[in-house]
């Protein structure tokens, strides 16, 4: 499987090394390359330094055709329009974006982008511990099929030669 | 008319004074509190203190009964949110965002944000109309899939001695208007192209290639 992942923090770092580890095909892309530090020293696939949320950049670390398209940045926003770009722009099938504000993983759970909310997860985790039932808000939601048409290469192709 | 701007910038600011000293009902949201406090000491107690990407506070500024949501911080990623959010969770009927990179308007209009204000793309295209290079210049984007597109035509293009009817423009595109010896003319299916004629047209952006093959010669790169 083709993963693509934005964002190298703890969790991007951690999911990086260990898919990589476990046979798949792994690209990983962050701001800072500093940021790489975080991978381990075993790590096989590819680090791309470049910002998620910029198509062009996405296309040059080779994010086309990739299976799975996770967004792990420290920012809502830019996991969600990485996440939108992956979709709608590269035709991924499987998008995931961590949205920390439970309102807005709401609504673009509804948009067709799966979301992830650390806010929702942790808190129901807790709850578990204390033996109490989950929250009302599911901390993971699966993107949605979506009805519209995607972004018409040949337009946005033109766009990239203006 | 509610307007809800969103981002304290220059733009944001300018924007609310206007609007509010022209009669509509503004709330400007700005995260920055020193920020938004120094705009509520200049224009009054208006700003809201608040990330306008976040759900509740949209709701707190009002979000649900705006006519219109403006997005213009400086970060694009924030302005797409903004307006997805007013729009599918709000039912906002008019949002506008502002967008720095171009090649992000496509996705913009894709998903669902109403206007885009793209300052980079109209710096760029006022820069274009100063250099005499054979291209098309993009003079204006009309609604969401139309441009206005300019051509200065050269001994080299096909369009020099046909007619309109002759050059048989692609679906979706036609020819608007032709500037010769600096005087704007209308144009029939009969009107004889000629050399040194500035030529308007508007089309879809998948048109342009034709459009550029018709009037300026050469197909370029994809």
């Amino acid at each position: 499987m083709k993963v693509v992942i934005i964002g190298c923090g703890r969790v991007g770092g951690l999911l990086a090394g260990s898919l990589d580890a476990s046979g798949h095909d792994v690209v990983i892309m962050d701001l800072l390359t500093r940021a790489f530090d975080r991978l381990p020293a075993t790590f096989g696939g590819e680090a791309v330094r470049g910002d998620g949320s910029d198509e062009d950049a996405l296309r040059r670390a080779g994010a086309d055709g990739a299976d799975v398209f996770l967004a792990l940045t420290e920012g809502d926003n830019r996991n969600i329009m990485a996440a939108q770009l992956a979709r709608e722009a590269l035709g991924i099938g499987m998008v995931y974006a961590k949205i920390n504000d439970p309102m807005r993983a709401e609504a673009y759970a509804e948009l067709g982008i799966g979301t992830i909310c650390r806010t929702t997860l942790i808190a129901d985790v807790l709850r578990g511990a204390m033996g109490l039932p989950e929250g009302n808000e599911p901390s993971v939601r699966p993107g949605a099929q979506h009805d519209h048409e995607p972004i018409r290469a040949g337009a946005t192709a033109g766009r990239g030669e203006d | 008319m509610f307007v809800l701007v969103v981002g304290g910038g220059k733009v944001g600011y300018y924007l609310t004074r206007e609007l509010s000293a022209s009669g509509h009902e503004v709330v400007l949201m700005e995260k920055d509190r020193g920020r938004a406090n120094q705009i509520a000491d200049e224009i009054g107690s208006i700003v809201v203190a608040k990330d306008g990407c976040e759900g509740s506070s949209l709701a707190d500024a009002g979000a649900n009964r705006a006519d219109v949501v403006a997005a213009v911080t400086g970060d694009d990623e924030d302005n797409l949110v903004i307006c997805q959010m007013a729009k599918h969770h709000f039912a906002v009927p008019k949002t506008i965002a502002r967008v720095n990179n171009p090649k992000n308007e496509p996705l913009f209009k894709h998903l669902g944000v109403d206007e885009l204000i793209s300052p980079t793309r109209m710096i760029l295209g006022s820069i274009e109309q100063d250099i005499p290079v054979h291209e098309l210049l993009h003079l204006a984007p009309l609604s969401h899939e139309f441009e206005l597109v300019e051509a200065q035509l050269t001994a080299d293009s096909p369009a020099v001695g046909r007619t309109l009817l002759q050059l048989q423009l692609p679906d979706g595109c036609s020819v608007v208007a032709v500037v010769r010896d600096e005087v704007a003319q209308s144009v029939g299916p009969d009107t004889i192209f000629m050399v040194g004629d500035k030529v308007i047209a508007t089309g879809r952006a998948e048109c342009e290639p034709a459009l550029h093959g018709m009037l300026i010669g050469t197909i370029p790169d994809a």
